[in-house]
């Protein structure tokens, strides 16, 4: 079906690579996997035979996205998601790499469950997939993993997922540990005593519902102790999903300080707030919780100036059984990776957020911090490379989500924007019809 | 079948999920509907028949005795067919979700489900998946509808109005629904309402509810009208939310000298079951200006109120 390997030409596309800073017209050749030639005017000194060319007049061709922190299923809940249906998701998304999370069953923690998940993907999953391992055996959050040979067997990344690491002398001597084998630490920032009882944001709003708040101070004690712990360890460290502008400031001044640091927030906090979750909606619950409507506006404005360094979709599939519950008890997470380019795009539609910027905080940098040859148009790249039609208006119908899991936040929600082809290591591998 | 009020009030609505968004016009009718049951129940013909042929499930996933024998009692007065569901013994131990349990029940085609749940929306949430109308009997922290009604036509029976009186709630105001509905009924009604507790009891933002906060009984109880009094549960004694019982009696409970500092004629109200020695003392819970126990009697003819306005609005056929 969409097996040809045969070279591509993508025809006259606005062409945007945030690696190189371009924003502007051309043609994008792909042959044998990677990207041959990206110029004006490609099609007009010839291009080799047998080459489909594509006219993506008006359309965007930007490198593919890498969702930086993504729940699959596999192993051990297949139920809620398998690397092959989150690669279809994926795909159909414009991610064309998924960075998968540790908190799987059994857990991430062994180089041989690195080795599973690594020949299960190339085996089932149409896009790229890389496992973030454990920071902590059994995400326990008490003995570091085998940092060494899980980087080995291809781990990008060491996290306890959505768990933090509340005893702060593991936490030093792990990132201690991870700085010898150069290893990113990436850290859940939410303190569980804080948290408490607390199932969404601590407000105004929550006493309204009669539920229990977590406090923003839960995220950002969290974060500037890791801060203070980078400036004993000098060790590369990203803040897996902020939410909040006291968070941001903390961020600022580590940045000012010069310390290797980074941090991501979800779409859904760049998207949407607490007022959104209206009568007890369990899709609208998850982990952080959505904040105010001024934390989500300081968020798009950190987006806008540089120190938000990613955009991951936080895609969490969770089964019907689990959300259709009061909302205290409801199970929290939301599916995202296949909405998250077209919900960002709502931040370029409304002015706040160039293309580019997007891009970059949903390609090129988490490409960078997590070592991988993606997120960039220039020649020799590997051809990962999305077409998008920036204006399509359409609303999203939750039984046309490929995810196993129809959780989203984005029941019915109108969206401009979309994916209209992906292309992975030089394939086809969706196409709009 | 002497029972039967003037009012023709019918709330217009299917159900009473909470005090949020009821008009000024429709907590007026309820109280005045409610007026007239007290007056019916105080007869020896207590038995009605507006409601007869009609089912009335009592669905308790929390157990109470008072709201849930008030509700029955209401049902029973007005002709319905009441039964009681304790639903945290059975279909939850063996792990039935709320949902299927309200899906079972709409199937044996009840028309009023009076349902209290220990989360919050859960009323709410089970109000969406059934047919007849579902009247909220207590949801998390959220809200007490009939708590709250019940509370403001005890206040107008006794000093005549609510508008312009202060009101003072005291205690655990973070964990309380009853704090919430009557805050928003209070309001509604132009009461000056005040709450006040120790800072671990207030939930976040409270004070945009139109209330003043106070963190100190002499200074909360200043020229009270009413002093209502809160149920500090025992979990939440004991170094959590209060460093002890004495301290917190010492601060805040009710005692004579505390209730010195309102009005001399204010008047004292709890939602009962009261800890004695918590949050108030006996000699004020039994004394003169208590009245705790008329809060009891007008709590069953506010649920005749309900139960009678809602099903006017039922389908007939």
């Amino acid at each position: 079906m969409l097996a040809d390997t045969r070279p591509i030409l993508l025809a006259n596309a606005r062409l945007i690579d945030p690696y190189r800073d371009l924003d502007e017209p051309g043609d994008v050749l792909i042959a044998e996997g990677v990207i041959r030639d990206v110029r004006r005017g490609i099609r007009a000194s010839g291009v080799p035979e047998g080459t489909e060319i594509i006219d993506c007049r008006d359309r965007v061709v930007a490198p593919g996205l890498v969702d930086m922190r993504a729940f699959v299923g596999e192993p051990g809940a297949e139920h809620r998601e398998t690397l092959a249906s989150a690669s279809r998701a994926a795909a159909a998304g414009g991610v064309t790499t998924i960075v998968c999370q540790p908190d799987t069953t059994p857990v991430i923690d062994d180089p041989a469950i690195v080795d599973f998940v690594l020949r299960r993907a190339r085996d089932t999953a149409i896009v790229h997939v890389h496992p973030m391992a454990a920071l902590t055996k059994g995400l326990g959050g008490e003995e570091m993993a085998e940092i060494g040979l899980l980087k080995a067997a291809g781990a990008v990344a060491f996290t306890d997922a959505a768990k933090s690491v509340t005893n702060a002398q593991v936490m030093r001597r792990a990132l201690t540990y991870a700085r010898d084998f150069d290893a990113l630490v990436v850290h859940h920032t939410e303190d569980p005593h804080l948290i408490g009882e607390g199932v969404m944001n601590e407000s105004e709003f929550a006493t309204r519902l009669g539920l229990h708040g977590i406090p923003k101070a839960a995220e950002t004690i969290m974060l500037e102790r890791d801060i203070r712990l980078v400036a004993l360890t000098t060790s590369r460290y990203h803040a897996a999903s902020i939410t909040c502008a006291e968070s941001l400031e903390v961020l600022r001044r580590a940045k000012e300080a010069g310390f290797p640091v980074s941090a991501a927030a979800s779409v859904n906090h760049l998207t949407l707030n607490e007022i959104d979750i209206g009568s007890y909606r369990t899709f609208f619950k998850v982990a952080p919780p959505l904040r105010a409507e001024q934390d989500r506006a300081t968020l798009v404005a950190a987006l806008g100036s540089g120190l938000l360094d990613v955009v991951m979709s936080d895609h969490n599939p969770q089964d019907v059984e689990v959300k259709r519950l009061p909302f205290a008890e409801a199970a929290a997470g939301a599916i995202g990776i296949e909405t998250m380019l077209s919900a960002g795009l709502r931040l370029v539609h409304s002015g706040g957020i160039s293309l580019l910027t997007l891009i970059r905080a949903m390609s090129t940098r988490p490409a960078e911090l997590l070592g991988l040859s993606a997120g960039t148009l220039k020649p020799g790249a590997p051809a990962d490379v999305i077409v998008i039609d920036l204006d399509a208006p359409w609303i999203l119908d939750p039984a046309k989500l490929k995810s196993k899991c129809k959780n989203t936040p984005f029941d019915e929600a109108r969206l401009q924007g979309r994916t209209m082809r992906t292309i992975v290591g030089g394939r086809t591998v969706y196409e709009l019809t | 079948m002497n029972i039967a009020p003037k009012s023709s009030f019918v709330l217009s609505r299917r159900h009473l999920l909470g005090i949020e968004g009821l008009s000024f016009e429709e907590i007026a009718g309820l109280l005045d509907l409610a007026e007239e049951f007290v007056e019916l129940n105080r007869q020896i013909e207590k038995k009605g028949s507006s409601l007869r042929g009609r089912t009335q499930i009592n669905l308790f996933f929390e157990a109470s005795t008072r709201t849930q024998s008030s509700f029955e009692l209401a049902g029973k007065r007005l002709g319905a067919d009441v039964m009681n569901m304790a639903v945290g013994v059975s279909a939850m131990r063996k792990g039935e979700t709320l949902l299927d349990t309200a899906i079972t029940l709409n199937a044996m085609r009840p028309d009023i489900l009076v349902v209290r749940h220990h989360a919050s929306g859960a009323v709410e949430l089970l109000a969406q998946k059934v047919d007849g109308s579902v009247i909220n009997a207590g949801d998390g922290a959220h809200e007490h509808p009939t708590q709250a009604l019940l509370d403001a036509l005890t206040i107008r029976r006794n000093k005549g109005r609510i508008e312009r009186l202060v009101v003072a709630i005291c205690g655990d105001i973070l964990h309380s629904r009853v704090a919430r509905s009557n805050i928003l009924l209070l309001n509604a009604l132009g009461a000056r309402v005040r709450v006040v507790a120790p800072s671990t009891l207030l939930p976040a933002g409270i004070e945009r509810f139109g209330v003043e906060v106070c963190r100190d009984m002499r200074e909360g109880l200043a020229d009270a009208d009413i002093v209502m009094m809160l149920r500090l549960q025992r979990e939440r004694m004991n170094g959590s939310f209060v460093p002890s019982v004495q301290e917190y009696f010492h601060y805040y409970g009710l005692d004579q000298k505390k209730l010195g500092y309102a009005k001399p004629d204010a008047l004292v109200m709890h939602p009962g079951p009261m800890n004695r020695g918590v949050e108030i003392d006996s000699s004020v819970a039994d004394g003169a200006q208590s009245l705790i126990r008329e809060q009891v009697e007008m709590g069953v003819a506010v649920r005749m109120a309900v139960l009678e306005a809602l099903s006017r609005n039922l389908p007939n056929t």
